[in-house]
């Protein structure tokens, strides 16, 4: 494999691998807090594209469009978490299968709503062209997209590790009774959660509408990824999610440039060998 | 009075071709029974093991791509059979090692994954499963030498199929065998302390299931003579949880009356609704969060609360049914 090729494929895998971050950071929140395996997360990540699609067709521009339509996924999330999943709390096989139930309905609404047609959703005007590295042209979007979840990366920690409402989630984590006790509101935390998960997801679903396009079975092509990210990484570990979304978007472009007919099969490899060595994921903690 | 209902019960599903009217109907029965195998199959880890599984789909598809490669190749059918299920049971074999790595949700969702791994090598490992295009066979057995072909005799056959699962089934719940399997599910460390390998408990019962799947597998292959990758995707696994918990998980008669719901509402909302997918959705939604034991046992419990309402005063209230479901 040539040099240029490796670099392209490398920045590919940058883009997706941010992409994944994204939708899974999200996810593994969730997961980590709730207990809640969000099999609906794929759903709000098209449902995001979707939306946005329908947005910018109406004039709105790409980056209002793409906070909007988290915004319009969030409360979608919201509703979900506060009419039923609030219902079932503690009940987690009954929420595996509503989750995953929503999720069939949604991507049926989608189907009628948007055709089967894949949608393409314009890359932003600002970022259509190439920027240069190292003598090889890269498209700057893809670049761009990169950048972003790395701020996102870094305004997640800040939030978790930094204010007062990120010590409350992690204490919500930890031990939720006992945060109870302290006189955290845990079921509040729930809610903001899960709506902060579904609006990652959302906008994930829009920055990734240039690339990927979005397409009946969007969403259950990205949820697998997820759910390998979060095994890879460890639930609840925002470090872990990072990481694991790279390594999963390294091996997808490298395993399809490589092995095409493998690609989807090397993707789990890595998941396999972090199951039998440490079931806990990278960066997750021994469950207690 | 059980006996009689379940006597009558064999009796219209031993002569459904006679009575249903019509092939298409047969056909249809034959779904419901291939599906009722691979609904007893999957109950056995959701309700006997508490361990959910949203990957079977994952073998039942092996056992039909399997299946279908050895038919291909021009084995006879008994090599195709005991091959297909030999196949499935390696399958279950891997499939149980890693997803018994997780606990609770984590086994959940290595399942998942594991499902899609089978997804992903029939949809896109195009040498070995042919992609999207799935794969054709052309024949059905002939056991003992009669034919297969009608549709009356394959569900005959699918039948005899059914009714040994059943037994074996029944033979399991009521084994040493099933009663630690039942014990896992609910008490995983006292049995641990008893000096039971529930590793090894959950692993043969894993394997247990995944044959029912397989043989299913192997069924639908005969039955539809065609496999495509949508039989392995995470809708089909879904599908199936959704019979079993429908139906009422850790019951016998749950999956099957699951099976015979899914089935018939497939079929008949297909006739006048597009939107297959979403009335599977809403279905799952509602039975959870309004009939969570599932409707066997919502109903007989529905039932002896309504017939105790019926009784006259004096009489002491039926007592609830003991301690179903998980």
């Amino acid at each position: 494999m040539d040099m240029s090729l490796t670099l392209v494929l490398a920045v590919n895998s940058l883009t997706l691998g941010g992409l994944l971050f994204l939708l899974s950071a999200g996810f593994s929140l969730i997961f980590g807090l709730m207990k809640i395996p969000n099999l609906t997360h794929g759903s709000f990540f098209m449902l995001g594209g979707y939306v946005a699609a329908s947005l910018i067709g109406w004039g709105v521009d790409f980056w209002s469009a793409a906070l909007l339509s988290g915004l319009l996924v969030a409360a979608f999330g919201g509703i979900v978490e506060r009419l039923i999943l609030r219902r079932l709390a503690g009940a987690e096989l009954a929420q595996v299968l509503v989750t995953l139930g929503l999720s069939f309905m949604v991507a049926d609404v989608c189907l009628t709503v948007w055709t089967g047609d894949p949608i393409r959703i314009d890359t932003p005007s600002a970022l259509r062209g190439a920027t240069s590295v190292l003598g090889v042209a890269f498209p700057a979007y893809r670049l761009a997209i990169g950048v972003i979840a790395v701020l996102f990366a870094a305004a997640l920690w800040a939030l978790l590790d930094q204010t007062r409402l990120g010590a409350m989630i992690r204490a919500g984590v930890d031990d939720p009774a006992m945060a109870r006790v302290v006189g955290i509101r845990v079921s509040r935390l729930f809610t903001l959660v899960f709506c902060l998960g579904a609006w990652l997801a959302g906008f994930a679903g829009v920055i990734g509408g240039p690339i990927l396009s979005v397409y009946p079975g969007l969403d259950q092509e990205m949820l697998p990824l997820a759910l390998v990210v979060v095994i890879l990484g460890g639930s609840g570990s925002l470090l872990g999610s990072l990481v694991g979304s790279f390594i999963v978007g390294f091996l997808y472009n490298f395993g399809q440039a490589l092995f095409p007919e493998l690609a989807y099969v090397v993707l789990f490899l890595p998941m396999l060998v972090v199951l039998v060595l440490r079931p806990q994921g990278l960066f997750g903690r021994q469950a207690g | 009075m059980k006996r009689v209902v379940v006597a009558a019960a064999l009796a219209s599903l031993a002569t459904a071709p006679l009575w249903v009217g019509g092939t298409y109907y047969v056909n249809i029965a034959s779904q419901i029974l291939i599906a009722a195998i691979f609904a007893l199959g999957i109950n056995v880890l959701v309700g006997y093991a508490g361990l959910v599984t949203l990957g079977h789909a994952g073998l039942f598809g092996i056992a039909a791509y399997a299946g279908a490669r050895l038919m291909n190749h021009g084995h006879g059918h008994v090599v195709v059979a005991a091959g297909a299920l030999a196949v499935t049971l390696v399958g279950a074999a891997v499939f149980a090692a890693l997803a018994l790595r997780g606990e609770g949700l984590g086994f959940v969702m290595i399942t998942v994954a594991l499902g899609q791994i089978v997804w992903g090598v029939a949809y896109r490992w195009i040498s070995i499963t042919n992609g999207d295009n799935g794969i054709s066979v052309s024949g059905r057995p002939s056991p003992l030498g009669l034919s297969l072909a009608s549709a009356a005799n394959f569900y005959w056959a699918t039948f005899v199929v059914f009714l040994a699962a059943v037994a074996s089934m029944a033979i399991f719940v009521a084994s040493p065998f099933g009663a630690s399997v039942r014990g896992t599910r609910d008490q995983p460390r006292r049995m641990n302390a008893l000096g039971y390998h529930v590793w090894m408990i959950r692993f043969l019962a894993f394997l247990f299931s995944g044959f029912w799947s397989g043989v299913a597998g192997l069924l639908y292959i005969y039955y539809n003579q065609f496999v495509g990758p949508q039989v392995v995707a995470l809708t089909a696994s879904a599908e199936a949880l959704l019979m079993v918990i429908s139906g009422g998980a850790a019951t016998l008669l749950g999956p099957i009356a699951g099976a015979m719901l899914v089935v018939i509402v497939k079929n008949v909302a297909s006739a006048y609704i597009e939107r297959w997918n979403f009335v599977l959705g809403a279905i799952f939604v509602a039975i959870v969060v309004f009939m969570p034991e599932g409707l066997v046992p919502g109903t007989v419990r529905r039932w002896r609360g309504a017939m105790a309402a019926l009784r006259p005063r004096a009489a002491p209230a039926a007592p609830a049914p003991g301690g179903g479901g998980r």
